[in-house]
C-alpha cells in the first residue's frame, strides 16, 4: 500500500509538471500584452514596465524562472491585482468556491441516490415517473437560468432568503440548490439505473430466498453494489463543480475562483492563469487518487495491491 | 412485498427530510427578521433616515491602491475617495482646492508654485508636506517603480520625466520641488494649460514617504498597508472579498463638509443580480443593461448619466505586414462608409442606454470656450452625420477610383454580447447601404484588439477613447502623425503643425488654442473623413431618491462622494 501510495505520487508530480510546462507555453501564446495602459504607452516606456515584471528576458529563461519559484511553493506576483502574491488571491478565494461546491456535490448527490432509489424501487409507478421528470428537468435546465429563477422568486418576490453576495450560512442556501441540481440529476439517473440492474441479479434472489428483509435487501445487498459505478461519476462531478461554479458566482456575486480565473485570461494576468491551472490540476489529480482508494473499500473484487489472498 | 416497500417509502422520506434539513438548516431565524427592506423602501421612517450610510455595487475588485501604479477606473475612484492631491474635481468637472489652497504661475508659464494649505494631516498623524508631492510623483516616473501611468501622464508635461523614467537622469531632477513644509514648485517642459485639471489625476497623488518605504513592496496591498489624506478612509478591505467598507475620515483637513458616514461596497458583475438587489433595497444604485431599459424606463428612479467616453470607426490607410486592398486609403470610400449607417437607430435601439450618437471625436459638454463658455461640439455642430444619398454618391466615387466595382473590408470588434450585437447591425448597415461592400466581421477579446491595434494589422477598427485631462487635446493629439496612438496611419502636415501651435506658441492664449482645436477637428473628419465617430456613452442606472450629492465626473475617478450624503425620500 505504501508503496503504492509512492508511486501514485511520483505520477501526480510527473502530471503537474507536464501541466505546467504545457499551459506556460500556451500561454505565452496568446496574443496581446499584460500592461494595461499599452495603447497609452510608447515601445520604449512599454519595455521599461516589462523589464521589472522579467517579461522581456527569453521565454525559455521566464520558463526556469517560473519552475524554481514553483519548486519553492511561490507561483509569483498579479499583474492585475498590483504586489498582491497569487498564493494569498488564491487561497483567498478558494474558501467560498470550495464551500459552495463541497455543499453542492454532498448534498446534490445524497438526494440524488434517494431519488434513485426510490425511483428503482417503485419501478414503472407514478412515483418512479416523478423522480425521472426530475432528473430529466434537473439535466436539461441550464444552471445560470434555473439561479436567475430561484434569485428572483425567492430572492425578489418572496424574500425568503438574501438575493446574492456570501456573508453567512443563509447566504449559501440558494446558491447551492442552483448548483445542485446537476449532481442531483446524475446521482438519480445512475442509482436507478444502477439499482435496477442489481435488483434484478441472481444474488439479490438468494438473499430474498434465504429470508433477508427488505430492507436488508435494498440497503445492505443492492445499494452497495449499485453505487460502485457511482463513485467514478462523482470525481469528475466534483472537479466540474469546483470550475463549474463560474457562472453561479457571477449571479450570486460570490468572490470565488472561477470568475477569478475568467477575469484573468480576459487581462492576460499570467501568474494568476498559472496559479489557477495548477490548482485545479492539483485538485483533479487528488481526487481521482481519492477514488481509486475508495474503490477498493467499496468493492471488495478491485484492490490496488496486488492478488494476496 | 408491498408491505415492506412502503416502509422503505416511509425510510426514504425520513431520510429526506433529514437530508433537506441538513441544507436549509436554521432557516427560520435570521433570514426573516433581519432583512431590511421587503423591496419598498418604506424603512425610511424612524432613525433609518439619519443614518448616513450608503450600499453601493462596484463592478469588480480594485486592483490597486497604489496611485503609482493604478491604471484604471476603479482604483482611480477609490483614491479618489480616501486620498487628496493639490486639486479635487468638483461640482460640473472644476477644479476646486485640495491640499493646495491656490498657485501661482510664472509669466513663461513653465513654473506653477502651489501654496499647500498647514492643516491637513495624514490618518497616522503626520502632516501633509510639498514633499510628499516630491516623493510620490519622483517614484510614478522611476523606472524601478515600472509604473504605466507615471511616465504616461507626466510624460512631455514635467520636466525631464520621460528622461527620467528612460533612466537618463536621476530621479531628483525631475521638476518637482518642495522650497518649504507648504510651497510647491513644479516645472514644466512645456506650457500645458491643462495642468491645473492633471493635478487632480490619481497618479498625482501625494504619498507619505516615510510610511511607504516602510512598507516597501507590500505597501498598499490592503487596508492596514494604508495611510490616508482625504475624505474617506477604508474600515474593511481585504483585496479579493468581493467587497469594502469605507468611512469618514475625521484626520481630513475638510471633514466638516463630508456628511457621509459610511459607504459598503460590494462586487456585482451580474446586472440581473445587481437589479435584483436593488430591488430588495440590499444596494442603493445599480446599473441597467440595453436588455433591462425597457422594462424599467418608466421606474421612477430610472436615470441617464452622460459620460464623455466616445467611440469610433478608426480606418486605417496603410495595413503594416499584410494585404490591404488599399481601399481605406482612399477619401471617399472613408467618407461613404462613416455617412452609410442609421447612428440614431444604433444609439437608441441597439445600445437603449441613453447613449448618445457622436457627430465629432471631442464629446458634449467636455469642453467649454474659455471666454463665452459654449461647448466645443456645439460650436464645431455635426461634422458626420448619417446620410445614405450622400454615403452612396462617395462609395461610387471611391470605387471608381479604385477601379473597382466591389469590396471586401474586414471590420475588428469587441466580442462582449453589446458590441456583438452592434457589429452585427452595423455589418448590415454598411452592406445595405453600399452595393458591393462586403463586411468581414472579425470579433476579439479586448486585449488581443489593442495587440492588433498597436500592430496596424486591421482594417477597419471599433474603438473608443475616454479623456485623461480636461481639455480637447485629449482627443486631438491621438491623430498626431506616428503618435502611439494613431496607428491607423494618418497624418496631415497641416493638423501636426495646428497640433504643434496649439501646445506651444498658443499654450497661453486660450481663445485661439480653442479654435485651433476646433479647426483640427474638423480637418479630421470632415477634410479627411480619418476617423467615423459611432456614438458618445452613457448609462442608465437605477438610483434611491434619497442617494444625493455623488458627482460624475468627466475624467480620473468615475464618482466623486466628498459631498454625497444621504437625504429625505
Amino acid at each position: 500500500m505504501v508503496r503504492y501510495l509512492l508511486q501514485r505520487f511520483t505520477y501526480m508530480l510527473i502530471t503537474l509538471f507536464i501541466i505546467a510546462t504545457f499551459s506556460f507555453f500556451l500561454m505565452k501564446l496568446l496574443p496581446g500584452s499584460p500592461l494595461s495602459a499599452e495603447n497609452k504607452l510608447s515601445e520604449e516606456q512599454q519595455e521599461i514596465v516589462l523589464e521589472k515584471y522579467g517579461l522581456n528576458d527569453p521565454v525559455p529563461v521566464q520558463y526556469l524562472n517560473y519552475l524554481g519559484g514553483l519548486v519553492q511553493g511561490d507561483l509569483g506576483i498579479s499583474f492585475q491585482f498590483d504586489s498582491q502574491p497569487v498564493t494569498d488571491i488564491l487561497m483567498k478565494r478558494i474558501g467560498p468556491s470550495a464551500e459552495l461546491g463541497a455543499y453542492s456535490l454532498i448534498v446534490g448527490t445524497l438526494l440524488g441516490i434517494l431519488l434513485g432509489l426510490v425511483s428503482a424501487i417503485f419501478h414503472n409507478t407514478w412515483i418512479d415517473y416523478l423522480s425521472v421528470f426530475i432528473a430529466v428537468i434537473g439535466k436539461s435546465i441550464p444552471a445560470f437560468v434555473f439561479a436567475g429563477m430561484l434569485q428572483y422568486f425567492i430572492g425578489v418576490k418572496w424574500g425568503v432568503l438574501p438575493v446574492a453576495f456570501w456573508e453567512g450560512f443563509e447566504y449559501t442556501i440558494m446558491p447551492t440548490i442552483a448548483l445542485m441540481i446537476f449532481p442531483l440529476a446524475t446521482a438519480a439517473r445512475f442509482t436507478r439505473t444502477e439499482m435496477l440492474e442489481v435488483l434484478g441479479s441472481d444474488y439479490i434472489t438468494t438473499a430474498r430466498a434465504k429470508g433477508v428483509n427488505e430492507v436488508g435487501v435494498v440497503f445492505k445487498h443492492g445499494l452497495r453494489n449499485a453505487l460502485i459505478p457511482l463513485v467514478t461519476v462523482v470525481g469528475p462531478l466534483a472537479v466540474s463543480l469546483m470550475t463549474g461554479t463560474l457562472v453561479i458566482e457571477q449571479i450570486f456575486a460570490i468572490p470565488g475562483l472561477g470568475e477569478q480565473f475568467v477575469k484573468a485570461v480576459m487581462v492576460l494576468d499570467y501568474p494568476i492563469i498559472m496559479g489557477t491551472t495548477l490548482l485545479f490540476a492539483f485538485l483533479f489529480v487528488v481526487i481521482i487518487l481519492v477514488i481509486d482508494l475508495l474503490y477498493g473499500l467499496i468493492d471488495p473484487r478491485i484492490r490496488v495491491t496486488g492478488g494476496e489472498k | 412485498m408491498k408491505k415492506s416497500n412502503w416502509l422503505l417509502l416511509v425510510l426514504a422520506l425520513v431520510l429526506s427530510m433529514f437530508l433537506a434539513a441538513c441544507s436549509t438548516g436554521g432557516d427560520s431565524e435570521g433570514s426573516e427578521g433581519s432583512d431590511s427592506e421587503g423591496g419598498e423602501g418604506t424603512a425610511e421612517e424612524g432613525g433609518e433616515s439619519t443614518e448616513q450610510v450608503l450600499n453601493l455595487i462596484n463592478g469588480d475588485e480594485i486592483p490597486s491602491m497604489d496611485p503609482s501604479m493604478a491604471t484604471d477606473t476603479y482604483a482611480f475612484e477609490f483614491l479618489g475617495a480616501t486620498m487628496e492631491g493639490l486639486y479635487r474635481l468638483g461640482e460640473g468637472g472644476k477644479p476646486v482646492p485640495g491640499i493646495a489652497k491656490d498657485h501661482t504661475v510664472s509669466d513663461d508659464a513653465l513654473t506653477w508654485t502651489f501654496n499647500l494649505r498647514d492643516d491637513a494631516v495624514w490618518s497616522n498623524g503626520d502632516p501633509v508636506t510639498a514633499n510628499d508631492f516630491v516623493y510620490a510623483w519622483q517614484r510614478a516616473v522611476d523606472p524601478a517603480t515600472g509604473s504605466e501611468y507615471g511616465p504616461y501622464m507626466m510624460g512631455g508635461v514635467i520636466k525631464n520625466a520621460t528622461a527620467v523614467n528612460k533612466g537618463e537622469v536621476p530621479v531628483d531632477q525631475l521638476g518637482v520641488t518642495a522650497k518649504d513644509d507648504h510651497t510647491l514648485v513644479v516645472e514644466l517642459e512645456k506650457p500645458v494649460p491643462y495642468f491645473e485639471s492633471l493635478t487632480t489625476f490619481g497618479t498625482f497623488l501625494p504619498l507619505n514617504q516615510a510610511f511607504v518605504e516602510e512598507q516597501g513592496d507590500a505597501f498598499a496591498t490592503d487596508m492596514d498597508k494604508l495611510v490616508y489624506n482625504g475624505p474617506f478612509k477604508f474600515t474593511e478591505w481585504n483585496p479579493g472579498d468581493g467587497d469594502w467598507t469605507l468611512e469618514k475620515n475625521p484626520d481630513y483637513w475638510d471633514a466638516e463638509t463630508v456628511k457621509l458616514e459610511k459607504m459598503n461596497f460590494k462586487v456585482v458583475k451580474d446586472t440581473a443580480t445587481g437589479i435584483n438587489a436593488y430591488e430588495t433595497g440590499e444596494v442603493d444604485r445599480a446599473g441597467l443593461s440595453a436588455d433591462f431599459v425597457d422594462q424599467y424606463s418608466t421606474h421612477e428612479d430610472y436615470k441617464i448619466q452622460e459620460e464623455t467616453t466616445v467611440f469610433w470607426l478608426k480606418f486605417n490607410q496603410v495595413w503594416k505586414d499584410g494585404p490591404s486592398n488599399g481601399a481605406l486609403a482612399n477619401e471617399n470610400i472613408r467618407r461613404a462608409i462613416s455617412m452609410a449607417f442609421d447612428k440614431q437607430a444604433l444609439a437608441e435601439t441597439i445600445l437603449n442606454n441613453g447613449s448618445i450618437p457622436a457627430t465629432g471625436v471631442v464629446p458634449l459638454n467636455f469642453a467649454p470656450h474659455p471666454e463665452t463658455g459654449e461647448d466645443f461640439r456645439k460650436i464645431n455642430g455635426d461634422l458626420v452625420t448619417s446620410d445614405v444619398e450622400a454615403a452612396k454618391e462617395a462609395w461610387q466615387k471611391g470605387l471608381e477610383e479604385l477601379g473597382v466595382d466591389s469590396l471586401t473590408v474586414e471590420f475588428l470588434g469587441d466580442d462582449s454580447d453589446t458590441a456583438k450585437n452592434m457589429n452585427a447591425y452595423l455589418k448590415n448597415q454598411l452592406e445595405t447601404n453600399l452595393e458591393g461592400l462586403t463586411v468581414e466581421l472579425k470579433e476579439v477579446p479586448f486585449e488581443q484588439r489593442l495587440d492588433l491595434d498597436t500592430n496596424m494589422t486591421y482594417e477597419i477598427e471599433f474603438a473608443g477613447w475616454g479623456p485623461d485631462y480636461l481639455d480637447p487635446n485629449t482627443w486631438l493629439n491621438l491623430w498626431e502623425t506616428g503618435g502611439g496612438n494613431n496607428m491607423m496611419g494618418y497624418s496631415n502636415p497641416e493638423y501636426d503643425a495646428l497640433l504643434k501651435k496649439a501646445n506651444n506658441e498658443l499654450a497661453l492664449k486660450p481663445v485661439e488654442r480653442f479654435e485651433t482645436f476646433l479647426e483640427m477637428e474638423k480637418i479630421l473628419l470632415e477634410e479627411d473623413a480619418a476617423v467615423a465617430p459611432v456614438y458618445q456613452r452613457a448609462r442608465a442606472l437605477l438610483v434611491k431618491p434619497y442617494v444625493k450629492g455623488i458627482l460624475k465626473n468627466p475624467f480620473g475617478p468615475d464618482y466623486e462622494y466628498k459631498w454625497a450624503y444621504k437625504g429625505e425620500e
